[in-house]
């Protein structure tokens, strides 16, 4: 599981069938410090998140679980909307 | 997912004949607003995706999860055509 911060979303409508109405959402990865780590990507929400908000995602076949189908090709999904990260320095 | 952009398609007459009747699409990684960037993926196509679309592309295991790709020899799927993105300035 990885943090990111949504930036933005995907707007589709030709998208492979088992993906019907479900929403895109354009994550940029970060630290536990909040910084940009890499390049953004796209995952599928399946929390309700929203641009601005900092959130857990998750990468690979697993991403595919906590989706309403078992089979659908996607490779990362948000899972969490965090609140706040505790960190003991 | 990756964001990206269909550049070409690849014909091959020998390959795993679990791969017979795949279209192969080469496609481009973008960045996002839209600049090529070096990096490109041979991605088979799930949604009927053509020349010089922009389209996301799912890898690794999760490629296999369509009817198209189920248990055959594919790293990555084209999953939908991107009709924009709306990225807020103010976050």
């Amino acid at each position: 599981m990885y943090f990111g911060k949504v930036i933005g979303n995907v707007w589709a409508t030709k998208k492979y069938e088992a993906l019907f109405s479900m929403k895109m959402m354009i994550v940029q990865p970060i630290s536990a410090e909040l910084e940009s780590l890499g390049e953004p990507i796209i995952a599928v929400d399946t929390v309700g998140a929203g641009p601005g908000e900092i959130v857990v995602y998750i990468t690979a076949s697993e991403a595919v679980i906590p989706l309403p189908v078992d089979f659908a090709p996607v490779d990362a999904s948000i899972v969490g909307i965090v609140d706040t990260i505790n960190l003991a320095h | 997912m990756i964001l990206g952009k269909v550049i070409g398609t690849v014909w091959s007459t020998k390959k795993d004949e679990n791969l017979v009747g795949s279209k192969l699409l080469i496609v481009r990684q973008l960045s996002l607003d839209f600049k090529e960037k070096e990096n490109f993926v041979v991605a088979v196509d799930s949604v009927g995706a053509g020349e010089g679309e922009i389209v996301l592309v799912a890898t690794g295991s999760s490629a296999r999860q369509t009817n198209i790709t189920k248990n055959r020899p594919v790293d990555a799927v084209v999953m939908a055509i991107v009709d924009k993105l709306d990225i807020p300035v103010n976050q």
